[in-house]
């Protein structure tokens, strides 16, 4: 019997922090053009809101897309339905997001929230049972019959609800700012962040600590090997899928809520900044994912700030600088 | 060289089609003089022209653009821009022209070279974020484009509908400006298609399908696959812009909705997959189809939607309604993608295949 040598540990893999400092290197630039140190507070604060919002609703997409191949152009209906789905609560108990009381505010905001996350997420497991499981491997018609969702998903929003904006007030406590000295920092963007972050640290610790993690993140780089082992893929990738459709319901409600209205046609609009982000990011990647929602966010409310007309196009040209300097996104996922 | 394609419709039904189309569409004028089917007829000229410029990168090279419309809306905008800047002159016609379509070239060539390296699902995604933004552009740059209100403008005199040729009395139908206007889209449109049809059976043609393929092993036998799908897109955007020039002299009047929105996008897709992917027939066929039944099926739509609504049944009208036709539309471009992949003129040349060897 020959024993075992004790061999050296594998070399870990370099950790790629550049990314990572690239939002605090943006912010930290932005200090001297901005001037005020209290406005760049409450834009920086703006944007890391923003972001993880942005971040919530993305994030599904991205994994699917690492997991299985699948790019969702639908995804943003999943947004417009959680949005309505949450109305469904928050308009009938108005009287309850009116009352000035923390308490009874998130008493109705919760179960609107996770209703909201449960119908997207059940219409998640329709369309990846109608639509993608038909054309699976199929990039071509994945795109033309996720499209074909998102039109016939929007449509059916305005026949139900009807063409006119529905106006979504925010919850009487969660109104108005903190006042830090001369910094302002709004209530609802605080807690956008924290529970961005929550669902940022909930994914994380999901992907990095768990078994269903472990398969997932196995999955990502070699789908068939996981098969070989066993695993039935296909069933981890709906749930996958239904997860992401879900976050992003639950985005939608707090997109809505931060812009105080619901339409139709929001999911539609965020879907490019989304697909900014999961590009900008590196398709498949998480952490990717998560900086790059930041630097959109970033790059929206200090180009908002300093050069308004820019603001339009700020986000194409975030995504043309990043590119060019690593043409698969910042955290290029391995195998793609 | 032939100058045109040795492709056939390869199918009797279809050959017979596209014929009842083409003179009907020729004849239009003289047959059907109302404002509403000349508008009808034009718009199929024009989409056929642009459906077929879709096809050429869908059909035949397999990547899904979302800036076509983009393209279409540059060639309408800068005839409009040039019409409205300088006057109605053929000069302004020329510059608009002069400028349009290299413009469009030009973009085509950058989005090209940018996004076409990696997969096609990244060109999807990265033209419809720059055509987002250049519908933002346009409908915010107010003192170039109008903004939302866009721009009217006059065309030359030749052009105008108050310049009468043959009055009405010698042929039952005054022959005037507008329909010299229509005689031109119609033949721009149908030059257009003839040349993409010319384009897509030449060699260039067979390598983007090859492309289609399998992209590696046409990349294995040494060509050079981005070249080719760049050039694909930027002769796709050319015409793209070509029949947005035509749009905007027959209209005269250039706006983000009806050049720009995103429902002319889903429109063009829809057309191509009616029609049938990589055909270019398809979108001729696909063009007529559809805006036939978006022009007289929508009113139907209505009288149904009256009639669930008088007899007080839940739901129905408000699914019914005209302005809920996408959503119809929707479903059956996913039937059609997921039942008919290869669309009309390919059920038909599927049909006509096994008589033609039996």
């Amino acid at each position: 019997m020959t024993e075992l040598v004790a061999l050296d540990p594998l070399p870990k893999p370099k950790r790629d922090i550049l990314p990572l400092l690239l939002p605090l290197i943006l912010a930290v630039v932005m200090l001297p053009l901005i001037g005020s140190p209290s406005s760049w507070m409450t834009l920086t604060v703006a944007s890391l809101a923003m972001g993880m919002m942005i971040f919530i609703m993305a994030s599904g997409l991205t994994l699917v897309f690492g997991l299985m191949d699948v790019l969702n152009f639908g995804h943003g209906a999943f947004i417009s339905v959680g949005a309505y789905v949450a109305t469904l609560v928050l308009l009938p108990l108005a009287t309850w997001v009116q009352a000035d009381s923390l308490l009874t505010n998130l008493a109705v905001l919760a179960p609107a929230a996770i209703l909201a996350m449960g119908v997207s997420g059940a219409l998640g497991l329709i369309v990846e049972r109608v639509l993608i499981l038909p054309v699976y491997g199929q990039h071509l018609k994945q795109i033309l019959m996720t499209t074909g969702g998102l039109i016939v998903a929007e449509q059916a929003l305005y026949a139900l609800w009807g063409p006119q904006i529905i106006p979504l007030p925010l919850p009487t406590s969660l109104r108005g700012s903190f006042i830090f000295g001369d910094i302002a920092i709004a209530k609802y963007r605080l807690l956008a962040m924290l529970v961005g972050l929550a669902v940022f640290l909930a994914i994380q610790i999901t992907l990095n600590r768990s078994k269903i993690g472990l398969l997932i993140r196995a999955g990502v780089e070699n789908r068939e090997m996981v098969e070989a082992l066993g695993y039935r893929i296909r069933r981890l990738f709906l749930g996958v899928f239904m997860v992401g459709s879900a976050l992003a319901g639950l985005g939608g409600t707090m997109w809505a809520l931060y812009r105080e209205q619901v339409h139709a046609s929001m999911g539609n609009e965020l879907t490019v900044m989304i697909f900014i982000v999961i590009i900008i990011g590196g398709l498949g990647s998480i952490g990717g994912c998560f900086i790059g929602a930041l630097l959109v966010a970033m790059v929206a409310n200090y180009g908002g700030f300093l050069v308004p007309k820019l603001a339009l196009v700020s986000n194409i040209l975030l995504m043309v600088v990043i590119l060019m300097w690593r043409p698969r996104g910042l955290y290029a996922v391995t195998n793609r | 060289m032939m100058i045109l394609s040795g492709d056939r419709p390869r199918s009797r039904i279809l050959s017979v089609l596209l014929l009842v189309i083409v003179v009907a569409l020729a004849v239009t004028p003289f047959v059907f003089p109302g404002a509403k089917a000349m508008n009808v007829a034009t718009k199929i000229c024009i989409f056929a022209a642009l459906v077929a410029s879709y096809d050429l990168l869908l059909g035949y090279t397999g990547t899904v653009s979302f800036a076509h419309t983009m393209f279409f809306g540059i060639g309408s905008y800068a005839v409009a821009i040039a019409l409205y800047a300088i006057g109605p002159s053929w000069g302004a016609v020329a510059a608009g022209l002069a400028i349009g379509l290299p413009l469009a070239a030009l973009l085509a060539l950058g989005i090209g070279l940018f996004s076409l390296r990696v997969e096609a699902i990244f060109f999807a995604m990265i033209t419809l974020a720059v055509a987002s933004a250049f519908l933002v552009l346009a409908s915010q740059l107010s003192w170039l484009t109008g903004g939302e209100d866009g721009r009217s403008f006059t065309l030359p005199e030749l052009l105008r509908p108050g310049t009468v040729f043959i009055p009405k009395n010698v042929l039952g139908t005054a022959i005037t400006g507008r329909t010299l206007t229509y005689y031109i889209v119609l033949v721009g449109s149908a030059a257009m298609i003839l040349g993409l049809l010319r384009v897509v059976n030449s060699p260039f043609g067979r390598v983007l399908q090859a492309i289609r393929e399998n992209r590696f092993r046409a990349e294995a036998l040494g060509f050079r696959t981005v070249f080719h799908l760049t050039y694909a897109n930027c002769l796709a955007a050319v015409v793209a812009a070509s029949a947005g020039a035509l749009n905007a002299l027959w209209l005269r009047y250039t706006g983000p909705d009806t050049t720009l929105s995103f429902a002319i996008m889903l429109d063009i897709l829809l057309m191509v997959v009616i029609g049938g992917m990589g055909t270019i027939y398809g979108a001729v066929v696909g063009a007529a189809v559809f805006i036939l039944a978006e022009n007289y099926l929508q009113s139907l739509m209505g009288a149904a939607s009256t009639a669930a609504a008088d007899a007080g049944l839940p739901l129905l009208p408000g699914l019914l309604h005209p302005d809920r036709w996408l959503l119809w539309l929707g479903l059956l471009f996913i039937a059609s993608v997921y039942f008919f992949p290869t669309g009309i003129v390919g059920r038909l040349r599927e049909m006509a295949r096994p008589q033609a060897e039996g």
